[in-house]
């Protein structure tokens, strides 16, 4: 029996899922501080407005455009403060919240949908498939920005709206990734083979389709996410976001923007901000396209053992 | 002046990958004279064709590495040789074709192009190069070659892709071709036309050649000397015919032994009774294309049937229209009387378990996803009739000892596993269901022929303890020989002829079945010199 | 071809439609743009004489089939703001962002090309480490941020060039260097990442078994495969440039579609607005023509 050669080393080690993903998560320096980074936003973003809320909004006169490095005013004022004198730091944090929670939500319910109904387009043979398709095409078929623009301007730019249009605009990136893959996972022979054992539709999609095509999905939702929130910060920047006195990151560029050539500090942060958790996530991204491919996981595997 | 045209000495490659420092190769060393055909013989994973890429500087290097050797050309070193004067020798001195001419041929270029690029590349003037590029078609036997010039390759047939393959090898009148699988991917009646125009054109230009493949019956048919290779060592070199005679290492013996085609036939069965399975005047359409144009066939309880032809003869849409995986244009399929076409989707559900398949390459029909016991047990999560759970785990290690696995491996997923034992994994899967009926659909095809031939045995263990029907759906004949009760051989969509296993080799009564069998090559070198030379005088008698 | 271009042709007349519909009802409830036209102590007469020569006094529905008979004989209506046909105004701002996109995409797609296929070719090298990174981080940056901080940076402290308008060739460089930076990072992703998969395909080791040279297997056997994939994403990011398009212009003033559109949005000039959509939309219609024409050129495979 030549053939029951076993691959010894690859017994599977139970208790250590949670460490290979790290250990190949350490693989890749670049996605490892990645990751560092949007936990770090994530927690601002949870728990920046409860403890810092008030500090945020805080006016201190004195401080008006104070400038970044000096300890002066507080650790708070170590960005500097803007024109009412408000300390960057933590308005920076403050504003995380809002800023990942649009992108967020727009992420999710575009994704949901959008795959929802690519899945129902690849897999069904029906007409409501050329259907879905075309009303993908409609929305594609206008560039984003100027639809957000325009639909916003006249619905009153509302956290609810700003969902609303960034998630329509972005249902056919995962309307046209998730019925190519189902289209090619359904004439896989696995499927055939589910078939022949009479599983039902719903246990082909959700048991045989959904799990093949997931990773691709997540990865394409991190980077929409990146997509997303540059949106949002566009909008915003325009004054067709969300408005004062609520914040963004994108809303704090554009009220610094009068004061650029005396107070730079003022845009400069939050745009690093933005630069900053877009290139994690970009980087995040493209970990998870090679750390989810079973066949290219390797690479960082082997990574893992060499730098360990 | 050197001793051998071509000389490999002691060469070792390695290749770094997750598991570890691959050896693919160790102290591995050839030669190849002008004029002569040397075949290096192994099965998958046995290194066989990395001294070729060696010689042709096809190595990705990392992951590979050249830990020692010497490659001579004309007694010079290859490998201390520049890379520019390494490309020099690509495609002007050696030459070389691959097993899967489609994927090796540029997509987007005209093929006229692809072949005259191989002699622009050497300095050849345009012009030029494009005249002898017509005369090459024309040579392999691409008819209407002016118009072929402008061709794309995806325009062409899998046999004319790789004549247009070794067209362009030949171009610069190399010294040395190089033959990776090359005829593989082919029909068999195609194989033997190609490998046929490989030893004419030898003949013609006194090339070395160097064939690798893992077919005894190429070897016996083309080559003179033989390299048998097995895990990254030689285990065995000389004369083709006498190392087929005489095999002094266990595994040339045991790969001798495993080819197919050589043991005792089944007697014929008796038919009377009712069938298990009957299929009426089956037709599918594929567009303008007639896939199935009227086919009948009836299985009995217990019986074999093999169903066998070349690329296009249909017999996969009839494996897939008897499993209602495609439905059918018209026809029936009456199974305990009821017709698979007609029923309700509840009834088909109830029948599904009985009629179980098994596909080609286990490496798709397994999902990656799922772990072993999840594979085996989704046969009763889909069907909880058959099993109630919590016999489940007993079960599934009850079913992997049965097809030759152990119980532990059922927490694993299928990548861990090698070809041989994926295949296993399907048919243990398709067991669960206690079909009476499986459909293989070309189920060892993909495997190595001493893995073949466990699997085959598997199957035939497995029909006698459960009195298991088949439906065995082949491209090669030899396979079946040993195996099926019946043979029905199909073409274009067609049955040309269907009998007991022994008449059909034995006595073919239909020119295309005898020209399929003649067209199979045999392992045995003198067996295979035998039948070429009565093709020669077949055709020398044939009127000019 | 035929049944292909028709098809496209309905889905884009069909979005366009409804978005005229939407526009032309959500405009008019946003609100009466006669106080933003006319001064503040303008009398009741006059104010009423301006809606009546505008229609304003008219049922929606009465001001919408006015509308669509206009549209249909090639009529788009008045600028309320420059008192001068829509389409007028609209062309000649379009005029100017097409020169903007057409000159970006070039320089984009050429050294996204050249330099992605080249980082293919020694995938992990430090040059191919360096145009990932690079090209993350450009992908990666807000074009509104970029653009202040460049005009702080290059017009404000280093006088080198203007702030904005468009008057010589030194007013194009900041706009076209904020608007290349994002489609150019992920071009060249994609670039690289087809590239890698077409340099380990089998054709390409036929090559290397003929003896081709290196530069030719990248720029002849390889990148002509490598850009099937690649020129689908440089059609959307032709189209997105429209998005950039309206930060940019923006933010430089410089007199283009995606200014004009703001503008128009912010005075309620929505017989512009229509046009811009109009407009934009055959804008993508004949990118994405095009990006189909590029396909069947480049792969023989592909016939519509």
């Amino acid at each position: 029996m030549t053939d029951a050669r076993i691959l010894t080393e690859e017994t599977p080690k139970r208790s250590g899922a949670f460490s290979r993903w790290l250990s190949m998560l350490w693989a890749d320096k670049f996605a490892f501080f990645a990751a560092i980074f949007l936990l770090i936003v994530l927690l601002c973003a949870i728990l920046g407005p409860y403890f810092l809320g008030d500090a945020a909004n805080k006016m201190n006169l004195r401080g008006r455009n104070a400038a970044p490095f000096h300890l002066r005013h507080g650790i708070m004022y170590v960005l500097g403060a803007d024109a009412l004198g408000r300390p960057l730091l933590a308005r920076v944090i403050v504003a995380a919240q809002n800023t990942i929670l649009v992108a967020a939500a727009a992420v999710c319910a575009s994704a949901l949908l959008g795959s929802a109904l690519g899945l129902v387009a690849g897999y069904s043979r029906r007409s409501a498939a050329q259907w879905i398709m075309r009303l993908g095409d409609v929305i594609m078929s206008f560039p984003s920005l100027l639809l957000a623009v325009i639909v916003l301007y006249m619905l009153e730019p509302s956290v609810a709206n700003i969902v609303l249009v960034l998630a329509i605009t972005r249902i056919p990136i995962y309307l046209r990734t998730s019925r190519a893959e189902t289209l090619e996972i359904r004439e896989r022979m696995f499927v055939q083979a589910a078939k022949v054992m009479g599983a039902s539709n719903t246990r082909i999609i959700f048991r045989h389709i959904l799990p093949v095509m997931l990773p691709t999905l997540v990865t394409i939702a991190t980077l929409d996410f990146a997509f997303v929130m540059l949106a949002e910060s566009s909008l915003s920047f325009l004054g067709l976001g969300i408005q004062a006195p609520e914040i963004t990151w994108g809303l704090m560029v554009s009220q610094g923007r009068p004061y650029l050539t005396n107070a730079w500090w003022l845009s400069f942060w939050p745009g690093l901000a933005i630069i900053l958790t877009t290139l994690s996530l970009n980087l995040l991204s493209n970990w998870m396209r090679i750390a989810l491919d079973p066949t290219q996981r390797w690479r960082l595997e082997m990574g893992g053992r060499k730098n360990g | 002046m050197a001793d051998h045209l071509l000389e490999v000495k002691d060469l070792s490659v390695e290749f770094h990958t997750a598991a570890g420092t691959v050896k693919a190769v160790q102290n591995v060393s050839w030669h190849l004279d002008r004029g002569e055909t040397l075949a290096i013989l192994g099965e998958s994973g046995s290194g066989k064709s990395v001294s070729a890429s060696a010689v042709m500087n096809l190595i990705d290097m990392p992951p590979g590495k050249i830990t020692s050797g010497t490659i001579l050309l004309d007694g010079r070193d290859m490998l201390k040789m520049t890379p520019e004067e390494r490309r020099a020798i690509n495609g002007a001195k050696i030459a070389m074709i691959f097993q899967d001419p489609l994927a090796h041929l540029n997509p987007v270029y005209q093929v006229g192009w692809q072949i005259a690029e191989m002699m622009t590349t050497h300095g050849e003037s345009a012009e030029n190069a494009k005249s002898r590029a017509r005369d090459l078609l024309k040579r392999v036997g691409i008819p209407d070659p002016d118009a072929a010039m402008r061709k794309y390759p995806f325009q062409f047939s899998g046999g004319q892709r790789q004549r247009l393959m070794i067209a362009m090898a030949l171009a610069c009148k190399p010294d040395i071709l190089i033959a990776d699988e090359p005829t593989t991917a082919l029909d068999v009646t195609i194989q033997a036309q190609v490998l046929a125009l490989l030893d004419e054109l030898q003949q013609e230009t006194g090339m070395g050649m160097l064939l690798i493949t893992h077919d005894l019956g190429v070897v016996a048919e083309i080559a003179d000397r033989v390299v048998v290779m097995n895990a990254g060592n030689i285990v065995e070199t000389g004369d083709a015919a006498e190392v087929y005679r005489n095999p002094k290492h266990a595994y040339t013996r045991k790969l001798i032994d495993a080819a197919p085609g050589k043991g005792e036939m089944p007697d014929e069965r008796d038919r009377s009774g009712a069938p298990l399975l009957r299929a009426v005047g089956l037709e599918k359409n594929y567009g303008a294309f007639q896939a199935l144009k009227g086919v009948d066939l009836t299985i009995m309880p217990g019986e074999t049937v093999a169903v066998v032809g070349e690329s296009g003869s249909g017999k996969s849409t009839l494996a897939r229209a008897i499993l209602r995986l495609d439905d059918p244009d018209s026809g029936k399929v009456l199974y305990n009387d009821r017709d698979l076409l007609t029923i309700s989707d509840k009834e088909l559900f109830g029948l599904r378990r009985d009629l179980q398949m098994v596909f080609q390459d286990p490496t798709q029909s397994l999902n990656p996803r799922m772990t072993v016991f999840q594979l085996i047990s989704e046969a009763w999560v889909i069907h909880p009739s058959i099993l109630p759970k919590p016999q489940w785990k007993e079960r599934v290690a009850e079913l992997l000892v049965k097809v030759g696995l152990r119980p532990e491996m059922a927490s694993r997923y299928p990548h861990q596993f090698s070809g041989g034992q994926r295949q296993r994994i399907a048919i243990a899967r398709a067991l669960a269901m206690e079909p009476k009926l499986i459909v293989c659909d070309e189920a060892v095809s993909a495997l190595d022929v001493s893995i073949q031939a466990q699997v085959i045995e598997l199957l035939d263990g497995l029909r006698r303890e459960f009195g298991l029907s088949y439906l065995f759906i082949a491209h090669d004949l030899p396979v079946v020989r040993d195996f099926a009760d019946r043979v029905i051989v199909m073409r274009a969509g067609e049955i040309v002829e269907e009998g007991p296993v022994r008449q059909i080799f034995e006595a073919p009564r239909q020119p295309y079945t005898q020209a399929l069998l003649a067209a199979s090559l045999d392992p045995d070198p003198v067996v295979q010199a035998a039948r070429r030379d009565a093709r020669q005088q077949q055709k020398g008698l044939m009127p000019a | 071809m035929r049944s292909f271009l028709g098809k496209r042709a309905i889905a884009s007349g069909v979005s366009l439609l409804g978005l005229i519909v939407l526009v032309f009802f959500l405009s008019r409830l946003t609100g009466d743009p006669t106080n933003l036209y006319l001064p503040l102590d303008a009398s009741t007469e006059a104010r009423e004489q301006f809606r009546e020569m505008h229609g304003f006094n008219d049922p929606l529905i009465v001001q919408f089939g006015r509308y669509v008979a206009d549209l249909a004989q090639l009529n788009f209506g008045q600028s309320l703001r420059q008192a001068r046909p829509a389409m007028e105004v609209v062309i000649e701002a379009f005029g100017w962002t097409l020169c903007l996109a057409a000159v970006t995409m070039t320089i984009v797609t050429v050294s996204a090309i050249v330099i992605g296929s080249l980082a293919a070719f020694r995938v992990g090298g430090i040059f191919d480490r360096m145009a990932t990174f690079f090209s993350l981080v450009g992908a990666s940056a807000p074009d509104f941020w970029l653009a202040i901080v460049a005009i702080v940076i290059f017009a404000v402290n280093l006088h080198w060039l203007p702030t904005s308008g468009t008057g010589s060739v030194a007013h194009w460089i900041l706009p076209v260097s904020v608007l290349f930076i994002r489609p150019f990072g992920l071009i060249l992703q994609v670039v690289r990442g087809s590239m890698i998969n077409v340099l380990s395909s089998a054709y390409v080791k036929t090559a290397r078994a003929k003896g081709v040279r290196s530069r030719s297997i990248i720029f002849v056997h390889g990148l002509r495969n490598a850009m099937l994939p690649v020129i689908t994403v440089i059609g959307d990011q032709a189209a997105s440039i429209l998005n950039g398009a309206v930060v940019v212009e923006t933010v430089f003033g410089f007199p283009g579609i995606g200014k004009l559109m703001i503008d128009s949005i912010l005075l309620r000039d929505f017989t512009v607005v229509l046009a811009v959509i109009m407009v934009s939309a055959l804008a993508i219609f004949i990118m994405n023509l095009l990006i189909d024409l590029a396909y069947a050129m480049l792969d023989p495979r592909i016939r519509y």
